[in-house]
């Protein structure tokens, strides 16, 4: 399927012999090799959250793209522009750090800078619910994060490397996410650490506190019991 | 490697990388479905776990493009399924939670379809120091990221059932406090409300 899409698009691109033509080519064959990503569907108004857990100073880059049901075609077609999904990230502390909206297909990119779950939220802006016409909004879904995230053909051309030092940068930047992960382990444990003894402290203190109402209550009840009968002169 | 590909990656376009992880979370009564389309001929890996919710547990069915069911498994905590793509088309995995009716759940998903796309687009591998390094060492430390995720996924769901332990004591000291706090008095006031009951009757016979 994805192999009839490339040879319709150079069909129609192979005109244009120009720099211009070259990077149109490409950048559809880029989209068409892109047909492969996980997807799922969405309704109109349905919000769809995924949660990234990450360690601090970590990218993450998500990449989508949507499709919409033509019901003449009884196929997915790729959605018009003026359909855009709506991306909101927000860090552990449920700060947001990113609320944008994007076209029909977008890459959005975060840094985190605190450690922990971040949540990535999608919904699509639509307000014409003719739009839709009952269907589903078919979304392609892309995350990547840490050292996945970075592009190496890019940083290949860029430094000019060779395979071998490519593969070695690769290999310390997996090392380098690892060390980052390590430390957020560290972190983990802390957390339930501290989770634990407040566990215990107030497992502690409700103790203390219970034998102490209750020798108060004994008490009390003695000597209200008490008065009470000696007013009705029964003791 | 065909020569597009090379070609997109000296323009600076990476390729899509095959190894989808999602944490996700699944509402009580709801189901999730994914769908991915597969080539024939491709070793995929499907690979599940409940973080947090209920019983940590969850229905898991994988199909492949005519609907025959491929796995299924009910009630499960984690479980790991490899297969080899026999038809092209459309494969549909999907996560049910409903059996469960208050409790949404956090899943975890990794599906990988395929092999990681090479590094670097060229054909002149030949080098033995690069297909040992290559080989080896990355897939060492792919395998070091996976153990790691699979730690951090057990210690997700220790820490929520600390936390859910330490705020279940918390309610339950308030509560109890209350509840003998009421019961005591209540007897007390009872235990009066006997005597001067009986005091009444007993003057009424007299006269």
């Amino acid at each position: 399927m994805a192999a009839e899409r490339v040879v319709r698009l150079v069909g129609s691109s192979s005109r244009t012999v120009l720099r211009g033509g070259m990077r149109a080519l490409l950048l559809l064959l880029w989209l068409a090799a892109r047909g492969s990503a996980l997807y799922f569907h969405i309704g109109e108004t349905e919000k769809k959250c995924f949660i990234e857990e990450i360690p601090d100073e970590t990218m993450v880059i998500g990449n989508y793209r949507t499709q919409l049901y033509d019901k003449q075609r009884e196929e997915y077609q790729p959605a018009t522009p003026g359909l855009g999904m709506f991306v909101e990230v927000k860090d552990p502390e449920d700060k947001v750090i990113l609320a944008r909206q994007y076209g029909s297909e977008g890459r959005f990119t975060f840094t985190s800078h605190t450690p922990g779950e971040h949540q990535i939220c999608l919904h699509s802006n639509s307000t014409k619910f003719s739009l839709f016409a009952g269907g589903m909004l078919r979304v392609h879904l892309d995350i990547q994060v840490g050292e996945h995230a970075n592009d190496y053909a890019e940083i290949a051309a860029k430094d000019k490397l060779s395979e071998l030092q490519l593969r070695v940068r690769q290999l310390v930047e997996q090392v380098e996410q690892i060390q980052k992960e390590q430390n957020y382990q560290r972190w983990r444990e802390e957390r339930f650490r501290q989770t634990s003894e407040s566990t215990n402290q107030r497992v502690l203190w409700w103790s203390i506190l219970q034998t102490l109402i209750l020798v108060a209550i004994g008490v009390w009840q003695m000597r209200h019991l008490k008065s009470f009968f000696e007013a009705k002169k029964l003791v | 490697m065909p020569r597009w590909a090379a070609a997109a990656g000296r323009w600076g376009w990476r390729l899509p990388a095959l190894l989808p992880e999602i944490t996700f979370e699944l509402p009580d009564n709801a189901k999730q479905r994914f769908y991915e389309d597969i080539a024939p001929g491709t070793a995929c890996a499907l690979e599940f776990q409940v973080i947090t919710g209920g019983h940590y547990d969850v229905d898991c069915r994988l199909e492949d493009p005519d609907g025959k069911v491929l796995y299924k498994e009910m009630k499960t905590r984690y479980d790991n399924f490899t297969f080899t793509a026999s038809k092209n088309g459309t494969y549909r995995f999907c996560f049910c939670n409903e059996f469960s009716t208050f409790t949404h759940k956090t899943m975890y998903f990794d599906f990988q379809v395929g092999e990681d796309p090479p590094l670097f687009p060229s054909e002149n591998r030949v080098s033995a120091l690069t297909q040992v390094e290559s080989v080896s060492i990355h897939e060492a430390l792919k395998s070091v990221t996976d153990y790691q995720t699979h730690v951090r996924l057990r210690e997700a769901q220790g820490q929520s059932r600390a936390e859910d332990l330490n705020t279940r004591v918390a309610y339950w000291s308030v509560g109890e406090a209350f509840v003998l706090l009421v019961v005591s008095i209540g007897q007390v006031f009872l235990l009066k409300s006997f005597f001067s009951d009986k005091r009444t009757t007993t003057s009424r016979v007299g006269s």
